[in-house]
């Protein structure tokens, strides 16, 4: 077992295995520490600085999510120098960022704007040059507006250690830094696969989903949570409904398959919902005209062509081709209603195609 | 045999692949495998040529080669010296030998004529015949060439007798300025690898740790890390692989030891390094070098390759079974790739910002191995440490400082220049004693230690000693070491916007404060100097500049605001002068300064109106001028040529 170590976070005594960090021993006392820049899913950066608190005896203010405990530590999280610290670093970021809160798409779910609020900072007390980067929105998923990044750098780690493309990184340095793809290219032109993971952990509003814009705000929504149509891993996300009109897709944290990561059908690929063409319900052709038929015509029908078919030609004569879209449960019911009902052993799939 | 180095006869077993462990030793005092006088007397003469002795006969001109001397044209002696020693038939009897610095750089381009030591200063090459013919073949002194003490008058004969050099210690750049750094064989003649084979064959890594535990040998770079306990931790931790990084990143704007020490004796540092990899057990070094020292990375190639042509870099070095390759990787000219774990992430080919420190890079540094690494001046002390032993070592300094330390000292100083004094010399002695005082008879104003990272020090520090402690005290750091001197023209303001400047194009954009603190405290500071400043600014930059130092992430962040945080408690009155008067009292800050003709003085003659640039001047000939205040750009030229100081610069 892992040696323990005690220490005092805001006077309460806390006892965690040696190696976390001070934040998460924080976080498991329940006692708040804002950040920017941590994930607990992602690799530890240590930049946004928000993290910092008093440890007693030590000169500067650490971060404490790259901070491990020791033992006899006493850590204090809102003493009148960190408060003090971190409103400045608050204003400091707020100094480089647009006043757009009115209309930015991330009103109401913004950790910017959330500490803001907490930390009571009305405006900064720092003026002075801005960056000033035109927003990307050339592709049909994300729009990227450089002047609202923070630079915490999650989309970078979410890339390269979650969906493995490493499509962005940071480019130029000290205040002229920005996140971008090589050469700065849009990221239609990159290796981005806009799977839109790098949406799901941007703090701000700097990286926003397209198809969302201006379709409503944070609490205007209703999140229902339900599982992706497209493939069989059965991951799930919240649908975004407003209106009793689905106009996104948002990761779900508690999602048991996939936690916030998903691809680009299952973030994107919603527009069928609402389609006018979607087909509702079985249609038979006859011999050239589609008729709308119900489920037992359409399965009777099926099936009596099977039968047909099989007393004509033999059961190898009828082939069964799966589809990566079902699950594994109906994998396996098709496997046996091709092996024991029909009786053939012609059954493929289409991922070996 | 061609070199010191070559084997003397068939007798002589040594290649890389053979190596032989009492090859350096044999190189001075051998052979030992077989006796022969032939043998010796022909190493004797390699030494003799190398180490000119009087009783020998032989002479050697040593033109300095450092950076300062070969802008002035060293390189070009060099060639000149040689023609001429032919010339003069003189070619047995005399060499002529390129060095790397030699410290006093005001001074150059400098020769010194062993075996006399006789420095001749600010030599042209009007100047080679006379030398080569008064003193390389009559022996006689050129007198107008020879460095006069200002203050007694006298003309110094040797280098030693100059104040400049006679109050140092130098233990790092002993032979830097002596010997030719680019080839291995003058290093050896004057000791060099004696430390490596004396630790090879009779000492265990054990015992080489313990003497620099002993010697109390701490970080050059700046920080002040014992260095016996890092190459201790990296040496406990379980692994199959550990590497040893030189950091030759010398980054900040005023210093250049590390680059004299490269460039003058490139191989102590390899000693060094391959000390620590026998103390450590590693097999693998890199030098990370910024690329705008060509010269340095040359020096350090050429010393590299005859280390490995002689055996002492490769397999089974000396027969001792240890391994050691060493790799030079040019930086791209990130500041910030002078911090050791921005610097190792560079050398893994990712982007140059720093990483998280825990575990420390002893444990887990380059490539995820424990990495021991160390400043260049650091290792060059290495290798004097286990010659002459730590406790030898340990009585110079103070008490928690020992050793001696390499100060790049320039600015307003007379003597600009390289100079390695023992810890705890104060500031008066290094700056009034050694640096020979302001230049012009100014009034001496300010010093700023350690470059951007360190902070500016007002004459009633002057007696302040130079230790690691003392000058983190007084807000400063010890940095790399270079000093800045400033005198009474000098604007604390403006200097500490310059310095924020740099360290503010520098933040690698990782941190919140470094990357958006410096950026607006150099805002504030521009309002000021430009005279847009209140008085609201000083509180508001005392507060931000506290907040980037104690929240930033590495030593950049951190140690960004001292510049400003020492100006601002030891030259307040600057700072206000420039926000409450709008005025500039050092005259530096262009938008602050005011010219205006004394109507008094003014005779009328037109220079000024003649030599300005922005046609303010107006008058007519042998009347009173006057400058419109509109017009001027406040470049001072009229203020420069005015022969009756009738223009008056406030």
């Amino acid at each position: 077992m892992a040696k323990e170590v005690t220490l005092m976070i805001n006077g309460q005594e806390i006892t965690v295995p040696a190696g976390t960090t001070v934040l998460e021993a924080a976080r498991q006392a329940d006692i708040y520490i804002p950040t920017l820049c941590y994930d607990p899913e992602l690799s530890l950066w240590g930049g946004c600085r928000l993290c910092i608190v008093e440890v007693r005896g030590w000169k500067n203010l650490p971060a404490s999510c790259i901070t491990p405990v020791r033992q006899g530590m006493v850590v204090e999280t809102e003493s009148p120098a960190v408060r003090h610290a971190r409103r400045t670093l608050i204003e400091l970021l707020l100094a480089n960022h647009p006043e757009d809160c009115l209309a930015c798409e991330r009103t109401g779910a913004c950790a910017l704007q959330d500490l803001a609020y907490r930390y009571g900072i009305r405006q900064s007390s720092f003026t002075g040059k801005r960056r000033n980067h035109t927003i990307e929105s050339g592709n049909p998923f994300i729009v990227r507006d450089m002047n609202k990044c923070i630079l915490c750098g999650l989309c970078v780690r979410v890339c390269s250690e979650i969906v493995g493309r490493s499509a962005i990184d940071f480019a130029n340095r000290g205040f002229f830094s920005k996140v971008a793809a090589p050469m700065d290219l849009p990221l239609e032109r990159s290796e981005c696969v806009f799977c839109g993971n790098c949406i799901s952990v941007c703090p701000v509003g700097a990286l926003t989903g397209k198809p969302m814009w201006g379709q409503g705000r944070r609490w205007e929504i209703k999140k229902v949570q339900t599982v992706c149509p497209y493939c069989g891993t059965g991951c799930s996300f919240n649908l975004n409904v407003k209106d009793d009109r689905v106009i996104g897709v948002t990761s779900n944290p508690d999602a048991p398959v996939n936690g916030r990561w998903l691809c680009i059908k299952g973030r994107f690929g919603f527009g069928f919902i609402h389609h006018r063409e979607r087909i509702q319900m079985p249609l038979i052709r006859d011999p050239f005209l589609f008729s709308k038929v119900n489920w037992d015509q359409a399965i009777g029908l099926a099936a009596r062509k099977l039968k047909e078919i099989k007393a004509k030609h033999g059961p190898d004569s009828i082939g069964v081709l799966a589809s990566a879209r079902c699950t594994n449960e109906e994998n396996y019911l098709l496997n046996k209603f091709a092996r024991a009902v029909i009786g053939t052993n012609n059954i493929d799939h289409c991922a070996r195609l | 045999m061609e070199s010191l180095m070559d084997k003397c006869c068939s007798q002589c077993r040594h290649t890389p692949a053979t190596p032989c462990r009492d090859y350096i030793v044999c190189r001075r005092e051998g052979p030992f495998c077989h006796d022969d006088e032939v043998c010796k007397q022909k190493r004797r003469e390699f030494l003799t040529r190398i180490m000119a002795r009087p009783e020998s006969g032989q002479q050697k001109v040593v033109v300095c080669g450092g950076l300062n001397c070969s802008s002035g044209g060293a390189f070009g002696l060099i060639d000149l010296f040689r023609a001429e020693v032919t010339r003069q038939k003189l070619g047995d009897k005399v060499q002529v030998v390129l060095s790397g610095c030699r410290g006093f750089c005001e001074q150059g381009p400098s020769v010194i004529i062993e075996p006399d030591r006789t420095f001749y200063r600010w030599v042209t090459a009007e100047d080679v015949p006379e030398i080569v013919a008064l003193h390389l073949k009559e022996n006689q002194v050129v007198e107008r060439l020879l460095y006069q003490d200002p203050e007694t008058g006298l003309l110094c004969r040797s280098c030693d007798d100059i104040p400049f050099y006679r109050r140092q210690m130098k233990v790092v750049l002993e032979h830097c300025g002596f010997i030719n750094p680019e080839d291995i064989a003058e290093y050896v003649a004057v000791g060099g690898y004696r430390a490596l084979t004396q630790a090879l064959t009779g000492m265990s890594p054990e015992e080489v740790l313990a003497e620099i535990k002993k010697s109390g040998l701490r970080g050059r770079g700046g920080a002040g890390f014992p260095t016996g306990k890092k190459w201790e931790s990296a040496r406990r931790v379980p692994s199959n692989k550990r590497y040893v990084i030189c950091n030759a990143d010398e980054g900040d704007p005023g210093a250049f030891m590390d680059r004299a020490v490269l460039e003058g004796n490139p191989h102590s540092v390899l000693e060094g390094m391959l000390l620590c990899a026998y103390v450590i057990g590693s097999d693998e070094g890199y030098i990370y070098v910024r690329a705008e020292y060509p010269l340095a990375v040359r020096r350090l190639r050429i010393a590299i390759e005859q280390a490995e042509r002689y055996g002492l870099l490769g397999e089974n070095i000396l027969n001792s079974g240890l391994n050691f390759r060493i790799h030079i990787n040019e930086g791209a000219g990130a500041f910030v790739c002078g911090e050791s774990t921005a610097l190792m992430a560079s050398i893994e080919g990712n982007r140059g910002v720093p990483r998280i420190k825990v575990p420390r890079s002893t444990e887990k540094g380059l490539f995820g191995k424990p990495t021991v690494l160390n400043n260049v001046e650091t290792f060059a002390n290495v290798p004097k440490i286990i010659l002459k032993g730590g406790a030898w070592f340990a009585t110079i300094g103070t008490e928690r400082s020992k050793g001696t330390k390499i100060f790049a000292l320039t600015g307003k100083v007379r003597n600009t220049g390289l100079v390695e004094v023992p810890m705890g010399i104060t500031l008066r002695e290094l700056i009034f004693d050694i640096g020979g005082g302001i230049k012009g008879g100014k009034r001496f104003k300010a010093v700023q230690i350690g470059g951007p990272s360190g902070g500016s020090l007002p004459e009633d520090m002057l007696d302040l000693q130079i230790d690691y402690e003392s000058l983190t005290g007084a807000g400063a750091m010890m940095g790399s070491g270079s000093m800045v001197v400033m005198d009474e023209d000098n604007c604390m303001v403006n200097m500490a916007r310059f310095f924020l400047n740099f360290t503010e194009r520098e933040s690698c954009g990782k941190c919140t404060p470094c990357r958006e603190g410096t950026t607006r405290m150099l805002e504030i500071l521009e309002k000021i100097t430009t005279g847009k400043g209140s008085l609201s600014d000083i509180p508001l930059l005392e507060y931000l500049g506290g907040v980037v130092k104690t929240t930033s992430f590495c030593g950049l962040g951190t140690s960004a605001p001292n510049p400003v945080l020492t100006t601002l408690s030891y030259f307040r009155n600057e700072y206000l002068k420039h926000i409450q008067d709008k005025r500039c009292p050092a005259g530096e800050c262009i938008a602050l300064r005011q010219f205006m003709i004394i109507a008094e003085k003014c005779t009328g003659c037109g220079a000024c109106r003649y030599v300005c640039p922005a046609h303010a001047v107006s008058g007519e000939k042998k009347k009173v001028h006057r400058i419109d205040p509109d017009a001027c750009i406040r470049c001072g030229r009229c203020f420069e040529i005015c022969k009756y100081q009738a223009v008056k610069r406030r």
